[in-house]
């Protein structure tokens, strides 16, 4: 699904590297979570793949289902496939929440030769959709984001991706600034679109949040590059014992 | 204020403007043009020395003749405001045309031409007409609206007495590419009374208006105007108004393109509890100037005003704002409101903002705020990252920017219909 060889990426301002090959591959019904310490190029990778300003890829490609995505547009990206829950959801003042989704889906729609969905159609989806992530009609009504605490915007994305129903999601710090409860909710929504159609790429600082979401496959990345991978037990050792030890046995 | 030592050449610039005065009237109304003259010719016609006319040039405002406009190419879609039904009365390069107008009978209001009411000795107009537009050339000197005064020949007089059942709709039309229109129209509501006007235009290749509403205690006046689209006209326009005790006043213009556009507005807030909410919002695209030139006065106390002015501006348009809020020592409790804005979608566009503040009451609330700014490029990434296609992204974001001015409508089908114009407008535009 997801195929990623030898990216290289660095800062459109200053030209500073901050990818430096990276592999990834990911399959329908995988999923699987890169952990690695500050600066290692984790959210990066995750902006580089859905398209925004300020990143050269200047070696390597990435595909999904065959598709060039570094060709594409950002909403080309969308379209076909990709979505990213953002680490810092944008607040966007005057746009409201439902006809941001809305207009969102229906591009996507367009964009795919599908029927655009009628306003009481999406009402009854994103109803449905909303109340199993304790999403309630008043933070529906207000502008994308705004005025949301930190859970709320975590939860916000999650419900987009539930609406938009992406084949390859990629969560980038979808835990932090959550707390135990927000974070169940927020896994047991993922969960929820786990399928053997679909991937996922779960990008964390923690471990905890993958006792809520559980990788079938754990990278390690530091300095640019994915050093390790392995089962989920990779992860538990990340816990116990840092990053340190691992950095030190790969270099 | 009125400049005794107006400059020779700006005095002489009034003198031959003035040779084209309307001759007749009865009393009423010589007495009231003739103190519109003197007026003038103290303050000469404005130039670019002037305070006030520093980021605006009048030169097209003040020439013996109109610059030449084609009249515009395409109705805006739809009839304007259609939808809310009103009682249509159309001008024609300046002059009531009844054949194309409605009837002009609605039950509450008492409608007359000027031209019409001009030859009589007396008129309930005569304490109005020309009355608040005195008032309002301090602090801020507005020597086309005397001019106006001093000139037109034609307009509306109402005179509303209950809740219009109907908005009233003023429908301009330009015909001939060289028209000089002039319009002055006096509105008075009666205490408890209520009135919507809608204008659309401009209506001629250059229109130089006054609008004089009286709203009575307890009255409420709401102005909906459209100017656009695609015109090639040049545009001075006027509001003069009182808003008596508890009175309300609500006023919003949409201004789409036109290479010169400058609205001014004075306000005095006369009576304990009245409010005067004036907004705008403006869009051009390459020639296009647009000024916003407000005066809100405080005289009674606890009075509410707000001024909410946005301007959305791409390939080289200019906009200014000169908004001042001034409130009088008796004016305790004032709570006050300015924010003027722009969206400048590339680099060659401007905006110039005056903001003033004039508060002689201590236990008042003022706030004002100017901002100028692009597109938020993290929120387009973000809109475009959910599939929503570049151009619609911006186009959200820029209804967004506009939309604290367009939510002082409290109409939502007169709000509705200003909406699918924006949303048209940037359409066009976007790119």
């Amino acid at each position: 699904m997801l195929e990623i060889r030898n990216l290289h990426v660095e800062l459109e301002d200053g030209g500073t590297p901050i990818l430096k090959g990276v592999n990834l591959a990911v399959k329908g019904g995988e999923v699987h979570a890169i952990m690695g310490p500050n600066g290692s190029g984790k959210s990066t990778l995750s902006y580089v793949l859905s398209g925004r300003d300020g990143y050269v890829v200047t070696q390597g490609s990435a595909t999904l289902d065959g598709a060039d995505l570094l060709a594409m547009a950002p909403e080309e990206r969308a379209a076909a496939g990709l979505f990213l829950a953002f680490q810092y959801p944008v607040e966007i003042p005057g746009v409201g929440n439902m006809t941001f989704l809305r207009t969102a889906l229906n591009a996507q729609r367009k964009a795919r030769g599908e029927a655009e969905v009628s306003a009481a159609d999406f009402l009854k989806l994103v109803r449905a959709k909303a109340k199993a992530l304790a999403i309630d009609a008043e933070m529906l009504r207000r502008p994308v984001n705004v005025g949301f605490s930190g859970g709320e915007k975590k939860r916000n994305e999650i419900l987009q991706m539930a609406v938009l129903e992406p084949k390859l999601c990629i969560l980038d710090e979808t835990d932090s600034g959550l707390d135990v409860d927000a974070m169940k909710l927020v896994a047991d929504g993922v969960n929820a679109l786990r399928d053997a159609g679909r991937g996922f790429v779960v990008i964390t600082h923690y471990q905890r949040l993958l006792d809520h979401i559980r990788p079938d496959i754990v990278h390690i990345m530091a300095d640019g590059r994915i050093v390790r991978t392995g089962g989920p037990e990779l992860a538990l050792e990340v816990e116990s014992n840092g990053y340190a030890g691992i950095l030190a046995e790969v270099a | 204020m009125a400049r005794p030592d107006a400059r020779p050449d700006a005095r002489h610039a009034a003198e031959s403007r003035l040779a084209a005065a309307p001759a007749g009237g009865g009393a009423w109304l010589r007495a009231a043009r003739e103190a519109a003259r003197e007026r003038l010719l103290a303050m000469g016609l404005p130039g670019r020395r002037d305070e006030y006319w520093r980021y605006t040039d009048p030169a097209d405002l003040t020439s013996a003749e109109a610059p030449a406009a084609a009249p515009p190419r395409a109705a805006d879609g739809a009839e304007p405001f259609a939808a809310a039904e009103p009682l249509r009365l159309v001008f024609v390069d300046g002059l009531f045309d009844p054949a194309a107008s409605d009837p002009p009978e609605l039950a509450g209001v008492q409608i007359e031409r000027l031209a019409e009411a001009a030859p009589r000795d007396l008129h309930w107009a005569r304490d109005l007409f020309g009355a608040i537009e005195a008032r309002g050339q301090t602090p801020v000197p507005r020597p086309l609206a005397a001019l106006n005064t001093a000139l037109a020949a034609d307009g509306l007089l109402l005179r509303v007495s209950g809740r219009a059942e109907r908005p009233v709709a003023l429908v301009r039309r330009q015909a001939a590419e060289g028209s000089d229109v002039m319009l002055h129209h006096c509105i008075r509501i009666e205490p408890g009374a209520e009135l919507t006007l809608l204008e659309s235009g401009p209506g001629g290749a250059r229109t130089t208006d006054v609008l004089e509403v009286d709203v009575g205690d307890g009255g409420r006046f709401h102005h909906v105007r459209l100017q656009g689209r695609d015109h090639g006209g040049r545009v001075a326009a006027h509001l003069f108004a009182r808003v008596g005790a508890a009175a309300q006043l609500r006023a919003f213009t949409l201004t789409a393109d036109g290479p010169l556009t400058r609205n001014e507005a004075y306000v005095e807030l006369a009576g304990a509890g009245g409010l005067a909410h004036l907004a705008g919002a403006a869009l051009g695209d390459g020639a296009f100037h647009h000024d916003d030139t407000v005066v809100l006065r405080h005289i009674a106390p606890g009075c509410e005003s707000r001024q909410v002015f946005k301007k959305v501006l791409k390939n080289g348009a200019a906009g200014v704002f000169q908004g001042k809020i001034h409130v009088l020592a008796q004016a305790q409790k004032t709570d006050g409101y300015q924010i003027a804005q722009a969206l400048l979608l590339d680099e060659a566009s401007q905006f110039l903002a005056k903001p003033e503040l004039e508060i002689y009451a201590d236990d008042v609330k003022c706030s004002h705020g100017s901002t100028v700014g692009a597109i938020d490029p993290v929120a387009l990434y973000y809109l475009r990252s959910r599939g929503v296609p570049r151009a619609r992204a911006e186009a959200l974001l820029v209804q967004a920017f506009l939309a604290e001015a367009v939510d002082e409508i409290a109409d939502p089908t007169l709000a509705e219909d200003i909406r699918a114009r924006l949303e048209a407008w940037v359409a066009r535009h976007s790119g």
